[in-house]
């Protein structure tokens, strides 16, 4: 499992209501979601994230609350993957389950720059920045994890494990 | 083993387990609100279970957009009522429960050594009570209305030892912002903390209540407080039976990643300044900071103690004219006791506005949201950009003395001042 795209740079602690307010949250259609996609801190995102994009986060990634909309809101808005120094627990729980794959990698936020082309493969943890020519090798996700993210998500993940 | 790896050793029946183990882990009870249950139902739906593996193990509370304040919300709340009917669950409808956190001890669905999941990060608040208590988003909570299991990594612990006797305006609040402020928002990041020492001894079940649910707000994956009289006084006309409490004490070799002490007899008000929860001050050093909104409320300070303390600070006086006053119990049970106690009286006398029991302005979707420009002094556990309204407002968490107090003087104020005067 592979995905490649730009790099779009984030701080550190980036939370949950600036991925997705708290007043979206009566929204239930995914695209819908979409359209607000971290508007807290960059109104313009889910115009610059269409395209596919790979975001970079610094410590905390995704710290607050445990809705599943803001990840939901990032994967439906053109994200790929979330890469971070440290993830918020239930945020990359949630991440996994919905299908958007995470990593965490020491190191990246001060090695990557916005724009910079990223190349993630999930079963080797290789980590390539086309950009800069250099590669980063990361723990690999346990595969009970790897199996949720290429079925697309726990629920399908469970559909098939429940049929066994 | 401490008291966490005890439970998760327990639920997914090993007589041991170390911290960095991944265990499949049975669960006691789940809850989900009208924000996070309707993406569980429809979750739920696509797997293809007709029942939940136990319907008395699955809580419906509705609490954040209650009474419901669009069609858009309306719809929500309809699909968990029609789940909860389906799947025969127990539903907390309007007027009937509360913030799902106060609502789920209260009737005695948190029973100390369970395994407690929740689609809410303050899940954790359930600590409380020496349950593991966590945590989870929708799909998870779809997978263990389906299964009934879930699974951890045993995390590791921080043990917080707390002594000291505070100045009665100095409270179980006031100490856990000055233990994120030490430690930071992301210190506890995948771990478990424990809180213990002669002041967590002493602390009511409200305080502990406290503690427990900010722990997320440094990362934690649970917080959590040996159980003892306390405990049992509170619970025992609650829950049928309860566990033998001892066996739910952390072993005296029992390992820790850290071990951190705080002394509180000194400590001062604290104040959480936008937009961190860990940009702790005391709130001598806060400087002159005029409010807008005062907010007294939400499943961190909205217990009958926490208005009464409010109420202390607040009666006989008037709110200072141009700020909006909040109060909001955090549970019928606490709006009916309010009621007994004559706090509501005191809160209408003095300009306040008592709301009915919900989530209210926490986390700016429903009842008292800020206008850009704006400031709130919260009870609240968040302060995030945009989280009670405009992203242009901005937050100071503080206790519900400290709170008061600001409403009265209309600027933030330490309630030890009032005191004097």
């Amino acid at each position: 499992m592979k995905v490649a795209g730009p790099v779009i740079k984030f701080g550190n602690n980036i939370d949950t209501d600036v991925i997705l307010p708290g007043k979206y949250l009566v929204l239930v259609d995914p695209h819908e979601l979409a359209k607000h996609a971290l508007e807290g801190l960059d109104v313009n995102f889910p115009e610059k994230a269409k395209k596919g994009v790979i975001i970079v986060g610094g410590r905390n990634f995704g710290c607050g609350s445990s809705r599943e909309q803001a990840p939901l809101a990032l994967k439906y808005s053109g994200v790929k993957c979330v890469m971070a120094e440290t993830f918020a627990r239930i945020f990359f729980r949630n991440s996994i389950n919905i299908g958007l794959p995470v990593i965490e990698c020491k190191g990246i936020s001060t090695t990557v720059d916005n724009g910079d082309e990223l190349s993630v493969d999930f079963q080797t943890g290789t980590i390539q920045n086309l950009s800069k020519g250099k590669n980063f090798q990361v723990a690999k996700l346990p595969s009970f994890i790897l199996e949720i993210l290429s079925d697309g998500g726990l629920i399908e993940n469970l559909r098939g494990r429940l049929k066994k | 083993m401490n008291i966490t790896e005890k439970i998760l050793a327990k639920a997914s029946q090993k007589t041991m387990v170390q911290p960095g183990e991944i265990v499949d882990s049975s669960v006691d009870m789940i809850m989900v609100h009208d924000l996070t249950g309707p993406l569980a139902v429809e979750a739920f739906k696509k797997i293809g279970k007709e029942r939940v593996w136990n319907s008395q193990k699955v809580v419906v509370i509705l609490d954040h957009q209650v009474p419901a304040e669009s069609i858009k919300a309306a719809e929500l709340h309809k699909t968990m009522r029609q789940f909860a009917k389906e799947q025969k669950l127990r539903i907390y409808d309007v007027g009937q429960g509360g913030i799902c956190h106060q609502v789920m001890p209260e009737k005695g669905h948190v029973v100390p050594g369970t395994v407690i999941v929740g689609a809410d990060s303050h899940t954790c608040t359930y600590g409380a009570f020496g349950a593991f208590a966590t945590g989870i988003g929708s799909t998870e909570a779809a997978a263990v209305f389906a299964t009934g299991k879930i699974w951890f990594k045993v995390p590791k612990t921080i043990k917080i030892t707390v002594k000291g006797k505070s100045h009665k305006y100095v409270t179980a609040k006031d100490i856990v912002l000055n233990i994120i402020g030490k430690l930071g928002v992301d210190g506890a990041i995948y771990k478990s903390v424990e809180f213990s020492g002669p002041t967590i001894r002493k602390m009511s079940i409200a305080g502990r209540m406290t503690l427990c649910n900010m722990a997320v707000e440094m990362g934690a994956k649970n917080g959590i407080v040996e159980p003892d009289e306390t405990t049992r006084k509170f619970l025992q006309s609650r829950v049928k039976t309860l566990p033998d409490f001892e066996e739910l004490k952390s072993d005296k070799d029992s390992t820790y990643d850290q071990t951190k002490e705080f002394n509180v007899s000194e400590l001062e008000p604290q104040v959480a300044c936008p937009s961190s929860v860990d940009n702790v001050k005391p709130v001598s050093e806060v400087g002159n900071v005029p409010v807008e909104q005062a907010f007294i409320g939400s499943c961190t300070n909205g217990r009958i103690e926490d208005l009464r303390l409010a109420a202390e600070v607040i009666k006989g006086k008037k709110v200072k004219e141009g700020v909006r006053t909040l109060v909001i119990p955090a549970s019928m049970e606490v709006y009916k006791q309010s009621l007994i106690e004559g706090l509501t009286e005191i809160f209408t006398e003095a300009g306040a506005l008592v709301c009915g029991s919900a989530c209210g302005p926490c986390l700016g979707g429903h009842i008292g949201l800020l206008a850009s420009g704006e400031t709130c002094v919260s009870t609240s556990n968040r302060n995030f950009i945009g989280r009670m309204g405009s992203k242009e407002a901005s937050v100071y968490l503080a206790s519900p003395a400290t709170v008061a107090a600001s409403a009265i003087k209309g600027k933030i104020t330490d309630p030890r001042t009032l005191e004097a005067e």
